[in-house]
């Protein structure tokens, strides 16, 4: 059945249920005008419904029986015992019909023409045409008239003496009852409605079994007492099911507040005589009732926004070389304890120069205000009061709601809004819920005395530093980094992120007593959370962080331990926005750039540093394997090339300034950035690193100074970014001598890049390793070269390119063709297992991470070693 | 106690006041807002909170965010020993605890010893204050707790 139609008879059957017992109220006393009003309303609202839905049979007879009690309610008519009785039995036929509908799904055939000329006749104020049977005898046809069909002109009540009153009510109550269970068993298995409170109630008191449990589970724990341990844990199990079962009676799938919207964009694009294609993901993402009844509004709102001025005009669109069909993207996802929503259209993007002319106009900010501010910055005006930037207003979101309403509809619920635009290229609104109420399995830490719960949810792993463990801190200027596993982490102390440490603290985490590193994801950035100890993990209900401290960001709820105190749950999106290790909203950008078919924008971890001139360098992160301070009297010359002892072995030392080795700052000591293959180390000397940064990287070649890739704007200012391939073979030239032995002989490699400082990141290393290699910028160049038969052993592509992306590519090269054999491997910026085995099903024969070049270098000699053997 | 207006008859609930002292300043509350009042509480700080935020604490499972009066106030910090009280109020369906030094008792307040603030009170305490009494021949504010609750960063 149609959820439309169930939820109309749910309701009805209250409504009908709520009449019968009113209208008996009303024939006790006539003249009560408020139950007047309450039976005309609920009839109204039946018979709304009803010519809504289509019920032609329903409407019809709901309508009679509403204009008799209109005229009831207006004191045209009087309120007599035999109309009473008339508007029941127009009630029991709407239950027949109900039933009818219930049972068939449709109407009922039948003919209601003989009761609605009656209830007409009343409304009119005219008296029964026919002469009154007696009580008794008009009470039984309607009895019977329920089941059978209702045709009998017999049954005309007319004015009725008093004391029939009596009887009528209480015949006529027992009639209407057998009915309504019998439709009530119907329907029993579809649904039944239960007040929000309650099920709020019920949430609540579960949350405090939980905390009472876990308090329970503690006392046990200290105590050991084994008696109450097999109890105990059945009592846990059960919470637990009892906690499911109340939240997911509270949790209803996203789509449903979705449901309307094909529908509006399709009458929107007959409208404006626009192309729209709506295309919703993750419509069965569930969220609380309450919540999804207030983001549906802001969220119709919303899809109408995109539409109406997101998107171009079809002629616009051509022009702008876009496909005619504009897209309108909504999609829900979970993510560390909230729920994303996502509004995105791939139209023209919020046009930056108007904005900023609104804002002036209406002095929201002075133009010396708006110079200093970003693009992202000038975007957020739209989310000020009265703030329209449409052109022309058209009839279609106007109505005075514009984003400040979605804002605070938003923030009511502890939500926030953000919205990320490109000229041209569309706008997406991200929406982020919290979600309240929610039970979660947390991390409890300690940081400067204070403890604090961690969402289990995005730690991936713990590290103990320091305290005799072989991991430790480092430090890059200010910045702590923790080098796990290959790979260089960047570091959050807790502390100083909360404003806990004490001054002059900064410098005493390096130092050898113990911590832990709490390994975080956040979207598609890691970094480590420094705290001072860990304990167990709990199970938390999350409570939501009182208004006047919703601000800080840094927390995504509260709530009471199993010792009954209160803690504060960390929110590590907020951490990692407060210092920049991931950037703002990159996981959901990242996606909804997927979405928009866009190249999604790689940032690139970059260390700065500063060697011989002021302008500041930057290395990629990933390439260096190591910081180190050099102690002066360490550094050896071996054949005029500075060397140091390392590992047993001899480390050769490159000097980017030109400059010998040198003590700059007085502390008697080099630094160095020491880049390492297999065994083999090299260091770079440095003057001083200057910091860490994420940034997206766009280097503007073609200087041609040795050494340099070319320059780029870094923390906005002109970095250049050095060629580590160059300098490496600085250190000499059997720095990668011996490793090209090793390699697998003069191979052909055809790279895929259509980056150009990846292109010669890569090109560079696998050179030195050895290799003959060809770069080309597209995979259409690349199609090419095999049409015109040039042979290579292995093929290297990027994933992300546009126009012809790696999969396609892939799929191209294994379709047909001279290269069909050949190994190929995947190299991206991102490696997840989704992408992965996508890639494989492209004809991927690797899938490997940019950067991690001994992942590339095992994975090339693998392919090509199996291809011998082949 | 409160002999002058104590001995007129019944007094409406809606002008009962509970007094507190604050850095030696009498306070009022609308009786009718206060929910509970505690003694001494374990309160856990939370970093990064407006100053007045002295932080949260637990009431019968439920997550109390308590307001140090002083700070609102403007006043010097309690002494380190002191144990300040707890005044439970509910705002916005959020519970808060307003801490003050002691609490005092319910009196009634009639509109006739009520002044209007005087235009040279502080600013910080005009804006939470919904009136002064004179009582016992001290001045007592009448707290306006909606606004002693709007704190700076809470929007």
């Amino acid at each position: 059945m149609d959820d439309l139609i169930a939820d109309f008879l749910t309701e009805t059957h209250e409504g009908l249920a709520a009449l019968d017992v009113a209208l008996l109220r009303l024939e006790k006393s006539p003249n009560d005008k408020p139950t007047l009003s309450e039976i005309f309303r609920l009839v109204h609202t039946i018979k709304g419904t009803c010519g809504f839905l289509g019920l032609s049979r329903l409407e019809a007879v709901a309508h009679a029986g509403e204009n008799i009690l209109g005229r009831y309610r207006d004191g045209v008519l009087s309120v007599t015992p035999a109309g009473v009785t008339l508007v029941l039995r127009a009630l029991d036929r709407i239950k027949l019909i109900i039933s009818g509908i219930e049972s068939q799904g449709k109407e009922p055939a039948g003919d209601d023409a003989p009761l609605i000329a009656e209830l007409n006749a009343m409304a009119a104020g005219e008296d029964a045409p026919q002469a009154p049977p007696a009580p008794v005898a008009a009470l039984a046809p309607v009895e019977e008239a329920e089941p059978a069909e209702e045709a009998e002109p017999a049954l005309q009540a007319a004015p009725e003496p008093m004391p029939a009153l009596a009887e009528v009510s209480p015949a006529a109550a027992e009639a209407s009852e057998p009915v309504a269970s019998e439709g009530g068993g119907r329907s029993a298995p579809q649904s039944i409605r239960v007040s929000v409170d309650v099920l709020e109630d019920l949430m609540m008191l579960v949350s405090e079994l939980v905390l009472t449990r876990n308090q329970l589970l503690q006392l046990s724990r200290a105590r050991g007492d084994g008696a109450y341990t097999v109890p105990l844990q059945r009592l846990s199990h059960i919470t637990s099911d009892l906690q499911d079962g109340v939240m997911k009676t509270r949790m209803q799938p996203i789509g449903n507040a979705w449901n309307k919207l094909p529908r509006l964009v399709r009458d929107l694009s007959h409208e404006l005589g626009k192309k729209i294609e709506l295309e919703m993901r993750g419509a069965e993402t569930e969220l609380d009732r309450q919540v999804l009844e207030l983001i549906k509004d802001p969220l119709t709102h919303m899809v109408r926004n995109s539409a109406d001025h997101g998107l171009e005009m079809p002629e616009e669109r051509r022009r702008a070389g876009k496909p005619e069909t504009g897209r309108v993207m909504l999609n829900a996802y979970h993510e560390g304890g909230h729920i994303l929503i996502e509004i995105a259209d791939d139209g023209k993007g919020l046009s930056t120069q108007r904005i900023r002319e609104k804002a002036i106009a209406q002095s929201l900010a002075t133009e010396v205000e708006i110079a200093a501010m970003s693009d992202r910055e000038i975007h957020r005006f739209i989310f000020r009061a009265g703030f329209s930037t449409a052109a022309a207003v058209t009839a279609v979101p106007g109505r005075g709601v514009g984003m400040d309403v979605v804002k605070t509809n938003v923030e009511r619920i502890g939500g926030t809004i953000d919205v990320n635009s490109q000229a041209g290229r569309g706008t997406g609104f991200t929406i982020k819920i919290p979600l309240t109420l929610a039970i979660v399995s947390a991390l409890i830490v300690e940081v400067a005395g204070e403890r604090f719960a961690v969402p289990q949810i995005g730690v991936l792993e713990l590290v103990r530093v320091g305290g005799g463990s072989d991991a430790k801190v480092e430090r890059i200027k200010d910045a702590p980094v923790l080098r796990l596993r290959d790979r260089l982490l960047p570091l959050v102390s807790l502390a100083r992120v909360l404003g806990l440490e004490e001054p002059g603290e900064a410098a005493a985490i390096d130092t050898v007593e113990q911590r832990f590193i709490v390994v975080t994801q956040v979207g598609a950035s890691v970094f480590g959370i420094i705290v001072d100890r860990l304990f167990d993990t709990e199970e938390i209900v999350v409570k939501p962080v009182p208004p006047i401290l919703r601000h800080i960001g840094m927390f995504s709820g509260n709530t009471i331990l199993g010792d009954g105190s209160v803690i504060m749950i960390l929110d590590p999106n907020g951490i990692a926005r407060a210092t920049g290790v991931a950037a703002e909203g990159n996981a959901a950008r990242n996606k909804e750039g997927a979405q928009l078919g866009q190249r999604t924008s790689e940032r690139t971890a970059l260390l700065l540093f500063r060697a011989g001139e002021a302008t500041p360098k930057a290395v990629p992160l990933g390439l260096v394997a190591r910081l180190d301070d050099i102690p002066l009297e360490q550094i050896e010359s071996s054949g005029g090339q500075p060397v140091v002892q390392y590992r047993g072995q001899l480390m050769p030392l490159v000097s980017i300034s030109g400059d010998p080795p040198s003590d700059r700052d007085g502390r008697g000591r080099q630094t160095v950035l020491v880049f390492s293959e297999r065994e083999r180390s090299l260091g770079l000397m440095v003057d001083a690193i200057l910091d860490v940064v994420e940034e997206r990287l766009d280097v503007q070649t073609g200087q041609g100074r040795p050494g340099y890739l070319g320059s780029a704007v870094v923390a906005g200012k002109v970095t250049d970014v050095i060629d580590t391939a160059w300098w490496l073979r600085q250190a000499g030239n059997d720095w990668f001598g011996a490793g090209s032995t090793q390699a697998a002989g003069r191979r052909r490699l055809l790279v895929v890049e259509d980056s150009a400082f990846f292109r010669q990141l890569v090109v560079p290393v696998l050179a030195a390793s050895g290799f003959e290699v060809l770069a080309v910028e597209s995979p259409t160049q690349a199609l090419a070269l095999r049409e015109q038969g040039v042979l290579f052993d292995a093929i290297v592509s990027d994933i992300e390119m546009p126009g012809m992306d790696g999969f396609a590519f892939a799929r191209a090269v294994r379709a047909e063709g001279i290269w069909r054999d050949l190994p190929m491997v995947a190299l991206t910026g991102r490696v997840e297992p989704a992408a992965v085995a996508r890639g494989r099903e492209a004809g991927f024969t690797d899938y490997v991470a940019k950067y991690d070049r001994d992942a590339l270098m095992g994975s090339l000699t693998e392919c090509l070693g199996a291809a011998l053997a082949a | 106690m409160q002999p002058q207006t104590n001995s007129a008859a019944v007094v409406p609930d809606s002008d009962l006041v509970l007094t507190l002292t604050v850095a030696g300043q009498p306070c009022g509350v609308p009786v009718l807002a206060v929910r509970d009042v505690l003694g001494p509480q374990v309160i856990t700080r939370i970093p990064l909170a407006p100053p007045e935020v002295a932080g949260g604490l637990n009431l019968r499972g439920r997550i109390v965010t308590a307001v140090d009066l002083r700070r609102r106030l403007g006043l010097p910090d309690r002494p380190k020993e002191a144990k300040p009280m707890s005044i439970v109020v509910e705002e916005g369906g959020e519970l808060y605890s307003m801490l003050a030094d002691e609490v005092g008792e319910v009196v009634p307040l009639s509109a006739t010893d009520a002044v209007a603030n005087p235009p040279t009170l502080d600013p910080l305490w005009r804006e939470v204050s919904r009136g002064v009494h004179r009582r016992d021949g001290q001045l007592l504010i009448l707290l306006d707790v909606e606004r002693v609750l709007t704190i700076g960063g809470g929007r």
